[in-house]
């Protein structure tokens, strides 16, 4: 049941720890000059994105907007490639026994290596260019697509395929109208921890293979002794990954209408 | 029109090889409602499952209308104990997924479907979806969804076997209904006697592990038949003899586990 008054709560938490912050650096608890206050990021963050790049002194002034345009094309272009592939790969991995010996023990075996060791391998094949980018944001994506793709496929209720063969459906048929919509919803749980490590993945590509977005940002900032840029782009970061993971439930609901009548019943 | 001829079947559990249906012989005549009477576990639904093709048989044959079954097929429709209908499909949806897969033009079939839907009660709950219904509704979609395919053969496993007493008698007057207008030919699977009963014009009691038919009893009861029958003599002295051979059969299944 909802509340007719729904206090704020979920801002308890981040106000104490802001708080906790700035008594941190104010009764200098932590080293001066080092770590910056509430009040310094937030104003070095509105100069990084309002501030005009001629009239300041700043070198960040105003690129704020251009650096999240890369990042995020390169989310959404390496979740997109993901997605692709990952999802008619997982329903066939799922769905035929022999793909799935062929094919599941090598996507096992190289899933626990983790993105930051593919770096020099993506680098001394891609070079320093989007393409590296790309394929770390996309193989980090694409595990935890394709092993959700497979369980909810492997999960599809035996009845349901039997009324499906029973009124006539051919195997593209059951496929296509049981198999996939009934493993849509692990699709989508998929498709939310892959876009959350291709967040990771950019900001680590970004660091190191390209020259631009978020990431390089973070990397020069660090480099030039800018901690309150760096804290700044961690915050828009954490924002990004959010509003993203949002329009995958967004899109899930919308999708999942059926759902949501089941958890009720 | 079915014809089960000599089925056995083995499963291998591990090691061991069990051995569910022994050497089943049994006919269903055209148009004809049989009911396979039997305890849980006696592998009546592994028979019916033979019958729709889902599973084959390791011994013997099974035939319907003179043809080996390879696979299910729209021609033998099955109910299933769940509904089992689409979760993500409206009832509307649900009950023309058959003639939708099979390519019937969708005019010849809105008009079918909407007749059918109407038979069994559920005009009104077109657009809802089966989480929003009742459980002896969500049978109905599965009954629906069979009759929209005018099958020769119409399969039933424990349909109403997870219902509530008072659905289950409306179900079963619901389904002599629907029987009385289309005479499909009806292989019924139940544990309840009363239920065969009803419903058939030939109960076949079948034993436990191993599976086999005891035999084989014809009803008598004319027809049309109300779930009012249920109260006459004539239905208790049939109940009687069904319940003796049940009685008999248990006692000696009691036995053997004793003795082993």
């Amino acid at each position: 049941m909802k509340q007719p008054f729904a206090a704020p709560w979920f801002l308890l938490l981040p106000a104490a720890l802001m708080a906790l912050w700035h008594f941190a650096v104010d009764l200098r608890w932590v080293t001066e000059g080092i770590i910056p206050s509430p009040a310094q990021v937030l104003r070095s963050w509105e100069t990084w994105i309002f501030g005009s790049a001629k009239a300041s002194l700043s070198p960040y002034s105003g690129t704020w907007l251009d650096n999240v345009t890369y990042s995020t094309r390169r989310v959404l272009q390496g979740f997109g490639l993901a997605a692709l592939v990952a999802i008619p790969l997982g329903l066939v991995i799922g769905w035929n026994r022999l793909v799935a010996r062929l094919v599941d023990p090598s996507i096992q075996l190289l899933r626990p290596v983790p993105i930051t060791a593919w770096l020099p391998f993506a680098i001394a094949v891609f070079g320093i260019y989007d393409a590296s980018a790309l394929f770390l944001i996309g193989l980090g994506a694409f595990y935890p697509i394709v092993v959700n793709t497979t369980h909810g496929v492997r999960d599809t209720n035996l009845l349901l395929l039997r009324a499906a063969r029973m009124m006539g459906a051919g195997p593209g048929t059951v496929l296509a109208r049981v198999v996939f919509p009934s493993a849509l919803p692990s699709i989508f749980t998929g498709l939310r921890l892959g876009v959350g490590v291709a967040w990771t993945a950019v900001i680590v590509a970004e660091m190191i293979a390209v020259k631009s977005g978020l990431g390089y940002v973070l990397w020069d900032a660090y480099y030039v002794g800018r901690m309150d840029i760096c804290v700044a782009t961690m915050f828009s970061v954490g924002l990004l990954g959010f509003i993203s993971d949002r329009v995958i439930v967004w899109a899930s609901r919308l999708l999942l209408r059926w759902r949501s009548l089941e958890a009720h019943t | 029109m079915i014809e089960i001829a000599g089925v056995s079947k083995e499963f291998a559990k591990g090691e061991r090889r069990v051995v569910a249906l022994e050497s089943i012989d049994l006919q269903v005549a055209p148009r004809e409602f049989a009911a396979i009477l039997g305890p849980s576990g006696c592998g009546k639904s592994t028979l019916l499952n033979m019958v729709a093709g889902f599973d084959r048989p390791t011994g013997g044959s099974v035939r319907v209308a003179g043809e080996e079954i390879l696979a299910p097929s729209p021609r033998r429709a099955v109910v299933f104990q769940e509904p089992a209908l689409f979760p993500w499909l409206t009832v509307f949806d649900n009950v023309v997924f058959g003639p939708k897969t099979q390519g019937r033009p969708s005019a010849e079939y809105r008009a079918h479907a909407a007749q059918i839907i109407e038979q069994v009660g559920l005009r009104g709950f077109e657009a809802n979806y089966p989480a929003e219904l009742s459980g002896g509704m969500r049978q109905r979609v599965g009954i629906a969804r069979v009759l929209i395919m005018r099958p020769e053969v119409l399969l039933m496993d424990e349909p109403f076997g997870s219902l509530d007493a008072q659905t289950r008698s409306l179900m079963q007057e619901l389904l002599l209904e629907v029987w009385e207008r289309h005479h499909q030919t009806v292989l019924f699977v139940t544990h309840d006697i009363e239920e065969a009963l009803l419903l058939a014009d030939r109960v076949c009691v079948m034993t436990a592990r191993p599976g086999r038919i005891k035999k084989s009893i014809a009803v008598g009861i004319p027809r049309p038949r109300s779930i009012e029958v249920t109260t006459t003599p004539e239905f208790n002295a049939q109940r009687r003899e069904v319940l003796a051979l049940i009685r008999e059969e248990s006692q000696r299944a009691a036995m053997e586990t004793a003795s082993r």
